[in-house]
This record gives C-alpha cells, sequence and structure tokens, in this order.
C-alpha cells in the first residue's frame, strides 16, 4: 500500500537538489482507496509520484519531511521521531521540513485526532526502507554479507566491529535498489529508540524565542495587508458600498468587493468588502470607515433562544432511530419506574489564540498560498476553484498554527487571500482577520438537545434506554438537506453507546441549519458524551448506588459491542483492528477512579465526578474533584485523566493532550457559549466569549497513561469528552444540584 | 517624530502616533514574535516591556512611546537565553506556542519583580494571559522552576 522509490538520482526535488545523498520518495495510497486495494490485492495506480519523506546528505545530516500540520498536538515531532527510529538515525542529526499541500502524501487534513493513527505504518516503513538500503551499502563496501551489517545510532556497524557513518554511505544507497516491501523488516519493540519516549517538540527553542513563524508572520516583498468586512448573516450579501471614508486613511489603498459566497458554502470565501493598504492598522481603520448595505439573507431568522426551544421540542418528540435492541417501548409501557432528562448544550467557537491569516501570491495562471491550515489540499482546492485555476497551479505552503481545533481544516480564509491577490493584479496580500472576524464568521460547533429516558429494575439499573439528539449537522455546509445528523456525528459517542442494556433505543431529531457548523475538537462527542455520563450518574444516585460501581455494572462484561445492525463508521477504521473494547472503557475508568481517591469521604460542597468515553479509538476517563462555595464559586483542585490510546509515540505530548483536553473540557463546560440574534453571532473577543484563564482553569491535572500495545489510535481530541460530564457529575456530588445545561456560568451553584 | 529603544536599537517613528506597538513592532520593524490575540488587552498574546513593566502592544499607542525603552521576546534573552524561557524548554510547555511569547514576558517581568512569587502572585500576573491550549499548568511549574534558579 505504501511504495518507497529511491529518488537519489532525479533532478526534480526542489530544495533537496544537488545534496548528493540518499533520498527516499514514497507514494501513499489514497485513504480512500485502501480498503479497496487491499481487498482486491491489486495496486490503486500504476504511475508512481511520490513525495519526498527523508533525505541523507554526504555529511549525515538528515531532513524528514512531514506532511501533516503542527497545530500543538506534536504531529510534527511525533511522525518524524517514527522514521528515525525504524532508521536507528540519531534524532540529533535530523530536521524537519514541512511539506507543501499535494495529494500524494494521502490525506493531509489534520484533524480526527488521526496523524499518528493513519501514518504510523507509512513512517516505518520509510524509515526500515532508509536502514536496510544503508546496511546494504555498507554491505557492498565492505564486500560483505548485508545480514552481517547493522544500523544503530547513526552509523552501520560489522559483525567484526569496523562502522561507517550514515553520510559516508548516502551516495553509494543512492544508487541501490529500494528492498521490496516483503522484504522490510522492522525492529522490536525492546530496540525502539524513541517511539514511546518523551521528545521535546522541534519547534521548542523557536517558540520560546519568538522566532517561530505562524501565519500572521508570513511577509512577502511588497505584500499588501487586507481585512475585509463580511456580512454578519451567513448566505448574507452587499447591497452597496461607499470606501470613500476608508480611502481617506494614510496607508490604505484600494477598497475592494468579494462576491457573496452561495449556498452549499463548503470552504468559499465568505464574501464581503475589503480594505486593502500597506500596514495592519491601516486597513483596520479604514475597515472602521466603511459604510455597507448589507441584503442579510434568509438566515436573519436565526435566534438561538428560539432555536433551542424548537430543539427542546424536537427532542421531546420522537425521531429517526438509528439504533434498536430489544423493545424500549414494551418496557416503558409497563408499570417500571422511569427516569427521563433533558440537556442541553450550546454553540460553540474555536477561538484558537491566532485569528485566521492567510497570504497569497496570484500570478497569471497560478497561485501560492501561505497559510495555517489543518488542510491544505482543501486550501489549493478552494483557492484554484476561486481563481478558475486547475489545483495542480496552486502551492499550499504550511506554517505553524496558533492552534487550529478543527477552524484551520476550513480554508475560506485562504480562498479570499488568493481573491484578492488576483484582484491587485497578482500582489503578495495577507489577510488578516480580527478577534471578532474569527469570533463572527466561525463554523461553530452544533447546539444540541438530547432527551434520555430509561426503565429501572429494583436495583435501579437500567432495562431500558431510550436516547435522543437532535443538532443542527455539518452536512449542511456541504449541502447535505437531510436535517438531521449524520451517520459520522451519531456514531461520535451516540450510536456507538458501550452501555450493555437489554433494550435500547437510539434516535435523532431533524432540524435545519442557519450558520456554518463545523467540527470542533471531538466534536459531537461533547454534546453526546455529556448527556450520556450524566445520565448515567443520575441512575446511579436514584438507584442509591455507588456511581462507580454503577458504571462499571453499565459497561458490563468485558466484550466487543455489536456494532453490526447500525451504520457505524467507527473513524472510518474497521471494527475488527479497532472494537469497541468494554474491556478497555472499564480499566480506564477504573483507573482514573482510583487515582482521585473515589470513595473518599468529603464534606459537603466538595465532591468527586467520573465519565469515561471512547472517541476517536482512543479510551479516556476523566475523575474530577471540585470545591463550590455557598455562593456557588467552583474550583477544581485535581483532574485524573487514564488513557488508553494504544501504541503511542511522543509520551510527553500524549500528556500535554490530555492536560490540555482538561482545559479545554472544564473551560466549554464553565463558561463556552456562542449565541446568535437575527443569524448574528453575538459574541466577539474574549470579553463575551471567555476561555479560561489560569486562575480559573482546573490546578493540578495528572495523566495515567494505559499501556496497550493495541494498535495507536490518536490524543488531540478524545481527551475532551470525558470532562464536562465528570466536571458536572462532581458538581452533583459536591451540591446536589443536577447540571443539565452548560455553560455552568448560567447556572447558580450555590447550595445552603 | 517619536523616539523609543526597542531591544536595545534606537528608532525613530514618523507615522500615525495612534498606532498600537503592536503593529509598529510587527509590521515597520519585523518583529513578529510578539503575537496579535485579541487587540483589545484581554489575551496577553502582545505583552512586551517597557521600561521593565509588562505591557500590553495591542493598546498602546506609540505616541506613548516617546524615550520608552521596549523589550521584546526577540530581547529577552540579552545574553542567550533567558531563564524563564529555559525553564520553559525545560518543562515543555508550549503546545501550539503561539501565547507564549507573551507568557513568557509576562512571567519574566513578574520574577523581575518578585523573586518568590505564590500561586496567588502567579495567578494575578499571569491572569491576562490566555492560553487555548491550556498549558498552564506548565506554565505555573516552569515559573517556580526559574525562580528557584534564580535565587
Ligand atoms: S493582543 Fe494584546 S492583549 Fe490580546
Ligand atoms: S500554547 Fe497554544 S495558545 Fe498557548
Amino acid at each position: 500500500m505504501n511504495r518507497v522509490e529511491n529518488v537519489s538520482r532525479r533532478s526534480l526535488l526542489k530544495g533537496f537538489a544537488g545534496m548528493g545523498g540518499l533520498v527516499l520518495g514514497m507514494q501513499i495510497t489514497p485513504e480512500s482507496l485502501m480498503s479497496a486495494t487491499a481487498k482486491s490485492g491489486s495496486h490503486a495506480s500504476s504511475r508512481f509520484k511520490p513525495n519526498i519523506w527523508l533525505a541523507l546528505q554526504k555529511n549525515g545530516d538528515l531532513t524528514i519531511v512531514t506532511h501533516r500540520s503542527e497545530m500543538g498536538t506534536g504531529c510534527r515531532t511525533s511522525l518524524p521521531m517514527i522514521v528515525a527510529d525504524e532508521m536507528e538515525a540519531d534524532w540529533k542529526r535530523v530536521a524537519i521540513e514541512q511539506a507543501i499541500g499535494d495529494e500524494k502524501y494521502g490525506s493531509q487534513n489534520t484533524d480526527g485526532s488521526r496523524s499518528v493513527r493513519n501514518f504510523y505504518q507509512t513512517m516505518r516503513v520509510a524509515g526500515a526502507s532508509a536502514r536496510q538500503m544503508l546496511e546494504a551499502a555498507a554491505a557492498k563496501r565492505w564486500g560483505v554479507s548485508a545480514e552481517e551489517c547493522t544500523a544503530k545510532n547513526h552509523f552501520i556497524v560489522h559483525e567484526s566491529g569496523k562502522k561507517l557513518g550514515f553520510g559516508e554511505l548516502a551516495e553509494i544507497a543512492a544508487d541501490l535498489p529500494i528492498p521490496p516491501q516483503e522484504k522490510l523488516t522492522f525492529k522490536e519493540k525492546k530496540d525502539w529508540r524513541y517511539v514511546g519516549t518523551a521528545m521535546p517538540m522541534t519547534d521548542l527553542e523557536d517558540i520560546v524565542t519568538g522566532k517561530a513563524k505562524f501565519g500572521l508572520d508570513v511577509e512577502l516583498e511588497g505584500m499588501k495587508y487586507a481585512s475585509i468586512e463580511r456580512c454578519p448573516v451567513v448566505g448574507g450579501k452587499v447591497i452597496s458600498f461607499d470606501p470613500t471614508d476608508a480611502l481617506t486613511v494614510t496607508g490604505v489603498d484600494e477598497v475592494v468587493e468579494i462576491p457573496a459566497a452561495k449556498p452549499p458554502f463548503r470552504y468559499q470565501a465568505l464574501g464581503g468588502v475589503a480594505v486593502i493598504g500597506s500596514s495592519t492598522w491601516a486597513v483596520l481603520q479604514g475597515r472602521e470607515k466603511l459604510r455597507i448595505k448589507w441584503d442579510r439573507g434568509e438566515n436573519v431568522i436565526y435566534n438561538s433562544d428560539t432555536y433551542r426551544t424548537q430543539l427542546e421540542a424536537t427532542a421531546g418528540k420522537p425521531g429517526v432511530v438509528v439504533r434498536e435492541e430489544g423493545d424500549v417501548d414494551k418496557v416503558f409501557a409497563s408499570d417500571a419506574k422511569t427516569h427521563e432528562a433533558a440537556y442541553y448544550t450550546p454553540h460553540l467557537a474555536h477561538a484558537a489564540m491566532e485569528p485566521l491569516a492567510a497570504t497569497a501570491r496570484a500570478k497569471e495562471d497560478t497561485c501560492e498560498l501561505w497559510a495555517p491550515t489543518q488542510n491544505p489540499q482543501a486550501a489549493r482546492d478552494e483557492a484554484a476553484n476561486a481563481l478558475g485555476l486547475d489545483k495542480k497551479k496552486v502551492i499550499c505552503n504550511v506554517t505553524l498554527l496558533g492552534g487550529g481545533f478543527g477552524r484551520k481544516s476550513k480554508p475560506d480564509y485562504c480562498a479570499e487571500a488568493a481573491i484578492l491577490s488576483r484582484k491587485l493584479g497578482n500582489l503578495p496580500v495577507r489577510v488578516v482577520w480580527t478577534r471578532e472576524d474569527d469570533m463572527r464568521h466561525g463554523y461553530y460547533h452544533a447546539c444540541a438537545a438530547l432527551n434520555l429516558k430509561a426503565a429501572v429494575d429494583e436495583n435501579g439499573s437500567p432495562t431500558a434506554w431510550r436516547q435522543r439528539t437532535v443538532f443542527p449537522t455539518i452536512g449542511w455546509i456541504f449541502g447535505d438537506t437531510s436535517n438531521r445528523g449524520s451517520a459520522g456525528e451519531l456514531g461520535q459517542g451516540f450510536s456507538d453507546l458501550a452501555f450493555s442494556v437489554p433494550n435500547l433505543r437510539v434516535e435523532v431529531g431533524k432540524t435545519k441549519t442557519h450558520v456554518r457548523v463545523g467540527w470542533l475538537r471531538s466534536v459531537a462527542n461533547i454534546y453526546h458524551a455529556f448527556a450520556v455520563h450524566s445520565f448515567a450518574d443520575e441512575l446511579a444516585h436514584l438507584a442509591g448506588r455507588d456511581p462507580l460501581e454503577y458504571m462499571l455494572e453499565l459497561i458490563g462484561k468485558e466484550r466487543h459491542v455489536d456494532m453490526s445492525k447500525v451504520e457505524y463508521p467507527n473513524y472510518d477504521q474497521p471494527l475488527e483492528i479497532y472494537p469497541i473494547d468494554t474491556g478497555r472503557l472499564a480499566k480506564t475508568l477504573t483507573l482514573a477512579a482510583t487515582k482521585i481517591g473515589w470513595g473518599r469521604k468529603l464534606p459537603k460542597g466538595r465532591g468527586l465526578g467520573l465519565a469515561v468515553h471512547r472517541s476517536f479509538l482512543t479510551y479516556v476517563a476523566s475523575a474530577v474533584e471540585v470545591e463550590v462555595t455557598k455562593a456557588g464559586k467552583l474550583t477544581i483542585p485535581r483532574i485524573e485523566m487514564a488513557v488508553d490510546c494504544g501504541l503511542y509515540v511522543n509520551r510527553d505530548r500524549v500528556i500535554s493532550q490530555m492536560e490540555g483536553a482538561a482545559v479545554f473540557g472544564t473551560g466549554l463546560a464553565m463558561m463556552g457559549e456562542i449565541t446568535a440574534r437575527e443569524g448574528a453571532i453575538v459574541e466577539g473577543n474574549f470579553m463575551d466569549h471567555l476561555i479560561p484563564r489560569i486562575n480559573e482553569a482546573p490546578i493540578q491535572t495528572n495523566v495515567h497513561i494505559i499501556e496497550n500495545s493495541a494498535p495507536p489510535a490518536g490524543v488531540g481530541e478524545p481527551g475532551v469528552p470525558p470532562v464536562p460530564p465528570a466536571l458536572t457529575n462532581a458538581i452533583f456530588a459536591a451540591t446536589g444540584k443536577r447540571v443539565r445545561e452548560l455553560p455552568l456560568s448560567k447556572v447558580d451553584l450555590g447550595w445552603s | 517624530m517619536i523616539k523609543l529603544r526597542v531591544n536595545g536599537v534606537a528608532q525613530r517613528f514618523n507615522g500615525d502616533p495612534q498606532t498600537p506597538l503592536l503593529w509598529y513592532l510587527r509590521d515597520a520593524l519585523g518583529l513578529t514574535g510578539t503575537k496579535y490575540g485579541c487587540g483589545v488587552g484581554l489575551c496577553g498574546a502582545c505583552t512586551v516591556h517597557q521600561n521593565g513593566n509588562a505591557i500590553r502592544a495591542c493598546i498602546t499607542p506609540v505616541a506613548n512611546l516617546d524615550g520608552a525603552d521596549i523589550t521584546t521576546i526577540e530581547g529577552l534573552g540579552k545574553d542567550g537565553i533567558h531563564v524563564v524561557q529555559k525553564a520553559w524548554m525545560e518543562h515543555d510547555v508550549p503546545q501550539c506556542g503561539y501565547c507564549q511569547p507573551g507568557q513568557i514576558m509576562s512571567a519574566a517581568a513578574l520574577l523581575a519583580s518578585n523573586s518568590k512569587p505564590s500561586d496567588d502572585d502567579i495567578d494575578r500576573s499571569m491572569s491576562g494571559n490566555i492560553c487555548r491550549c491550556g498549558t498552564y499548568q506548565r506554565i505555573r511549574t516552569a515559573i517556580k522552576a526559574a525562580a528557584e534558579e534564580l535565587a
């Protein structure tokens, strides 16, 4: 599935030309073809178009190309670690090169927590191929058999003890054939040098010294700055505008209109009026002076409060059944005791610390982009569409990302830069989004209403469980008119419920979408986990039982959950390789509970809460300790995060992602909310859209990694979902107040 | 004309005096280590030092800086890497890294005036700096480590 090729002797290698060393290229079968190819055994493409993965120079310097975007998860370090380890390279000799956007790398859309999951094997193949070629090169040089030669930390060592550095062998290796895949050998786990260790991030020193280049730091010769006023409502358009006053600002050169996007909006530039000038400050000033008349379009009817009422009403009625086991209606119709609860969570914004920015330089029939993008190939597509170019004529360079969380997968801002560069007669231009732009023209995390009902037996254990979810679907931006959540969204913590209940029904309700909805770190898992794990805790307390013991009973005996009758994408991975494993759920939950000291007696106002959730094929449990004053002030002294993500690469980055998830999850639960009024987003900056600060965040988060040789899963997102319900469950334990809506800033937590 | 020093270098500014220091540093002087996050003094990404004190460059017009001595992240470690930067590296604080120059400048200013900050002191001095990635715990640890190093 991954073909490696020796491309050392080709001149096409931009940036690597003339090095005279070993250069390996590789073609990755597009993910969509992967399963089909594996089944048919045929190769997806007969044309071989390799991209560079690693280059070894004669002096021993090794460049490893990384094709995924760095937004803080550490994948720019972890993927090269896999290559270097398998190659037996010395990490100190490794330089990292960021790939441009190119489909030959396979998917570069850095989302879905899948960089390591999808590319672990690819990286190993690249590393193992290089290692075996260097061993063969040494064998040739010494006139011995390759079996007598072993790679060891940037040297090839012969049985006799003599050795040659990687660099000295690069030229010989450059003329050798690539070892066939069936002849590749991989290092044994005990010999791993880097994988599984804690490795400092590649860009660490550049970051702390201010040298690191993010999207907003791109500077081109003769570059103009642009700031765009967009219609407050999605789908609206300019009726007329008056640029006169804006043009009086010193440093403002031009005011140009960008045509309005038409549905489906996908990642199109929204359209609006752009002020162009010679500095950021000038264009921001100019923009204040624009006078624009908008046709706000049909989404002006969108108001968060009335929409909420509709969502809740829909959640109270039967919806479309997406999973059914046994007969819940029969049990509900009996005289069994039942419990029902409704939950609501609002829209959220990504609010990455770096607002969106993109730089473009169009030419006659080409365009080059520089952008902090999670999705450089989509950026190329969108720019190509906007300019009417063949996508091959668009280059997308990827900078570091000042956070992404899913927003930077959607390259509307890249299309804007391309359009403006072309409109300015192909001048280079950087589009700068203000914080307000970033907040008000997002792709929002969906708001959601959920309704759960259970019937319980005399022990309080559920005999029937019905859960219903209603939220505006992401599919709308791509033209989906079904008005309901997709199998993918439902498979994020809802249709994949892992509880052992004899009668089960999962339903989804319909609702229209009126803002651009998009995926945000852990996506639909956020609201699904909040409702499901809150409800489990509610049932435990109703039964007068210990929540840990109760949740373990719900998870039930060790098994792989049968999903054969459910349309369930499983994060695009086969269930045989990545099953829903209740044993791993139980183990993770138990570990987090043990670490928090579950069962401790605490005075009123202090409490512990638990939740465990599988998402993105990783299992994470959170145990949260809270303190709530009588007046309702909340502090979080400690969170224990237990994680089982299968094989992992950079231990420290697994830990940091879980620490970050604890802040992200408690933050959204405590204060995250985006609201729409007449179709426009109300919140604009950090005074009305709050992000937790150092004095509000959990004080101590401890992370416990469960060692597991299961295939790699992912860690960027799965830390988030269990945190909000574990927090609100802890609040219940502390105060007796059950929180069924977020954010907590709207709920009075006071007690007496 | 406004005269000021930036990282020890004399500069003369002739533009719109209301220009925030942030955009002057970034667009005119090319000092892009100072970041834009909110533009209204709420996130701390633009934190620099004016005569040793932490200020928010996004809400400080250049007009106010005649004769001022400004230090940015690029000039913090006068002789190599500053203890705070070193502590940041030792504790692998950054995730995406975007907020970190501002965090480091706030922390350095705190330690310059308080060599042994308590948790409350840290909360007070650092609560103006948002980190969306959630690196607060390591920030706290790194500040304490830097304080020890300075002691
Ligand atoms: S950019 Fe200055 S405080 Fe946010
Ligand atoms: S490290 Fe990303 S915002 Fe702080």
